[in-house]
């Protein structure tokens, strides 16, 4: 709770000084602009947060991205399947890839690091393969298609703003994983085995199935995202389609108040911490003063600064719990 | 590794502030840890001079590291080339290496902190001299232990502590197994181990609750193991550390699935490929070490509690509700658990508590055979007895339970029978009447029958 707090009174400064150094921030079109991103983003950054709590990492994201992104539109326009085949065969990809990874940390029992390093590498390749490096898109076709990531339901009152339809998506997955979490025994078992594998195994847990459990719906996210994203720009690069996308959903969930040692976060975090990395981006592009290109490195600045202090907060608690069981 | 909070330390009479380890080690004050501290993936002489390297013209002179440490183990009596792998010595021999690195930065006081708990009986004889051979050398020994014979063998004094504070010391003539067992446990020693002579032997015809036959388990997968428990009874497995006692448990219990073998519960024969067969076959483990198999230490006291019977009280994959506040409230009571409320971390527990946690997890599902592994290892005399009465009161409801203890007096004192293991095999089973400690002993040295 307290470190939701921090999130978001953290979020709540960037915003206000983001305002206060550029009046295009509190504009309509920008604000709107934002919370697509942050819901398209968002999505991924949930997928990742499950794979982080069992303490592992998944690294192919923006791979995943790219494969269904680009794949996507070329099963639909180039190949010609039916739009409900498409989408099934988009979806059965994405899951396979999770199961795929999932067995190979368990069975095989390789570091996620590596299987997903290596998945970063292969979904791009084949992607840039079969496509030949054709930038692939919808064109002026499948709107109906397109508007899940394009419309907006307008707010009375305000003009020239709406609330981008991703942002319900973004709900829904949020909602869904937040009550898979914390409200089945699932989520429970997941927690368990991120913070004690063994412990968690001895006290029956199927703890391989839930992993595998976990990179399945990492992948299924991440393909998501990927449909999602494509609608939104209708035009993918197979070469940099979803690059680093996986860094920023990692650097989000952590910020949220994910652990890479595994146990911990909420989904709450996650999207607040989304959101943050978000309106940094927006602001390094808003404010004149701050060069362009350095943005990875206030990026950067911010996530670790944000992790610092959340450790000296947790130390200073602590000890201060410490003290107290000393006197009572 | 700890500042006291108040209090001072004198050291021949002066006072010391000793406000790190690396501050006790100038001062001639060694600490050899229960989990032993070495790199195991470094040789003996480097770990010896870990952090201390001699060095030759900036580099680390190797030479001179083997020359020294082959004296410093010499004055230990191991004899193992100082190049051997730490990884490649067994236990006992790492614990002399400790040892040897603390005499080689001249320790004056040595503190050991249940240094034989995971020796066998050769090695702890072993560390026994060596003790004996440094204390007339003029090293002062701490000795840190709850193996009572072992401090009546070795002590020339005897501090013993109770909840944090002096209970009480015991000179040179005074230190007998009742005079400790009675400061340790502040009431008389008569009420301590309580299996009655009665309960015992009365074991029921009929069907037994678990068969093992021709059981392999991974560790040994030639030895054949059989063996029954019927309902009510209590059957302890003695025998050394390394004998195969923990596989058997975690054979049953599907964490380690046999090589080959039958399991029959109730007649029945099951397979236990995974942990989660052996529960749904009505078994619970109270796995070896607590804090790695038995607990989510970051989690509360209540998610640990309900861990294990999530499953079966779950609402279509949701959480039970109000179960998980029920069970805990009163498994807290019924086992008398110490802890502010049942939202409490299980680190911030006691390790007796912390115990009691797990045995609650699992009596949370009613099992009907009960596996305990070292069910009281490192924990306090009043949370001991508590778990001996626990047993009991299982026992009493028909509860088989089958335990291992590396403590003779637990199962000398627990067990209607006895199954003495050696190198993987059963070497003998002792019924109520023949249970002695030389019995158990002899079979656990390999003398058959």
């Amino acid at each position: 709770m307290k470190k939701l707090l921090g999130i978001f009174g953290l979020l709540l400064v960037v915003c206000v000084a983001t305002a206060l150094m550029s009046d295009k921030f509190l504009t309509p079109f920008n604000i709107e602009n934002l919370l697509r991103r942050t819901a398209l983003f968002g999505v991924l950054s949930i997928g990742v947060a499950f794979v982080i709590i069992t303490s592992g990492i998944d690294l192919s994201i923006g791979s995943v991205v790219c494969l269904i992104g680009v794949g996507l539109p070329w099963l639909l326009t180039s190949v010609k399947v039916p739009l409900a085949l498409g989408l099934l065969i988009a979806a059965g990809v994405s899951v396979a890839i999770g199961c795929a990874h999932g067995l190979l940390i368990t069975r095989l029992r390789i570091q996620p690091f590596v299987v997903t390093l290596c998945g970063l590498l292969i979904y791009r390749g084949v992607t840039r393969g079969f496509t030949r490096d054709q930038t692939m898109g919808f064109g002026n076709d499948f709107k109906e298609l397109r508007w899940l990531a394009t419309s907006r339901i307008p707010v009375p009152g305000i003009e020239g703003f709406g609330i981008p339809f991703p942002c319900i998506i973004l709900l829904v997955v949020a909602v869904a994983a937040a009550i898979f979490l914390n409200q089945t025994i699932y989520g429970r078992y997941l927690l368990a085995l991120g913070r004690n594998e063994d412990a968690a195994r001895y006290s029956g847990i199927r703890t391989e199935r839930m992993i595998v459990l976990a990179y399945v719906i990492c992948a299924l996210l991440s393909g998501l995202g990927g449909m999602l994203f494509v609608l939104d720009v209708n035009s993918a690069q197979p070469a940099d389609f979803g690059n680093f996308y996986e860094l920023y959903a990692i650097a989000a969930a952590v910020l949220g108040g994910c652990s890479l040692r595994g146990g911990q976060g909420t989904i709450t975090g996650v999207i607040l911490g989304t959101a943050l990395m978000q309106v940094l981006r927006t602001m390094i592009t808003l404010v004149d003063a701050l060069p362009k290109n350095i943005e990875y490195a206030i990026i950067g600045a911010v996530i670790l600064g944000g992790v610092v202090a959340d450790e000296l907060v947790k130390r200073f608690v602590a000890r201060r719990k410490a003290a107290r069981q000393l006197l009572g | 590794m700890q500042p006291p909070d108040q209090g001072e330390i004198r050291l021949e009479g002066a006072r010391v502030e000793i406000d790190s380890v690396e501050t006790a080690l100038r001062h001639g004050i060694a600490l050899i840890h229960q989990e032993l501290n070495l790199a195991d993936n470094l040789d003996v002489g480097s770990n010896i001079f870990l952090g201390r390297e001699p060095r030759r013209r900036g580099l680390i002179d190797h030479a001179r590291i083997h020359a020294d440490a082959r004296l410093c183990l010499a004055r230990v009596g191991l004899e193992v080339d100082s190049r051997t792998l730490v990884r490649d010595l067994t236990i006992g021999h790492q614990q002399m290496v400790e040892i040897a690195k603390a005499l080689s930065v001249d320790a004056r006081v040595l503190i050991m902190d249940e240094p034989t708990s995971s020796l066998t009986q050769h090695e702890a004889e072993q560390l026994k001299r060596v003790i004996r051979d440094l204390s007339a050398r003029g090293v002062s020994i701490v000795y840190i232990s709850h193996r009572l014979g072992e401090v009546r063998e070795l002590a020339h004094r005897v501090t013993v502590l109770r909840d944090g504070a002096n209970a009480g010391e015991l000179g040179a003539g005074e230190i007998t197994h009742d005079n400790l067992v009675r400061l340790m446990v502040g009431r008389d020693v008569s009420q301590f181990y309580r299996r009655a002579a009665g309960s015992a032997s009365r074991a029921p015809e009929g069907v037994p609750l678990l068969e093992v036959r021709g059981l392999r388990t991974p560790a040994h997968p030639e030895k054949e193991l059989a063996f029954e428990l019927r309902a009510g009874e209590m059957v302890g497995i003695a025998g050394l550390v390394g004998a195969g006692r923990t596989e058997v448990l975690t054979t049953l219990f599907g964490i380690t699935p046999a090589a080959g073998g039958e399991i029959l519960i109730s007649g029945v024969p099951r397979t236990m490929g995974a942990p989660i067969d052996a529960i749904d076959a009505g078994l619970a483990l109270v796995p070896e070490d607590r804090k790695q198999q038995g607990l989510i230490l970051e989690m509360a006291v209540r998610e640990n509690m309900t861990l294990a019977s999530l499953r079966r009280e779950q609402r279509n994959g949701f959480l039970p509700g109000p179960y998980e506040a029920e069970i805990s409230a009163s498994m807290i009571s019924r086992l008398s658990i110490k802890t502010p409320h049942d939202r409490q971390e299980v680190r911030f527990l006691s390790g007796g508590n912390q115990q009691k946690v797990v045995l609650g997890k699992w009596l949370a599902l009613e099992p009907r055979v009960l596996l305990l592994d070292e069910p009281t290892r490192g924990i306090d005399v009043g949370a001991k007895a508590e778990i001996y009465r626990i047993m009991e009161e299982l026992a009493g409801q028909g509860v088989a339970i089958l335990f291992v203890s590396s403590e003779m007096e637990e199962v000398l004192g627990l067990s209607d029978r006895a199954l003495v293991m050696h190198e993987g095999r059963i070497t003998g089973e002792l019924p109520r009447r023949d249970l002695s400690e030389e019995a158990v002993m002899r079979l656990a040295t390999g003398h058959s029958g």
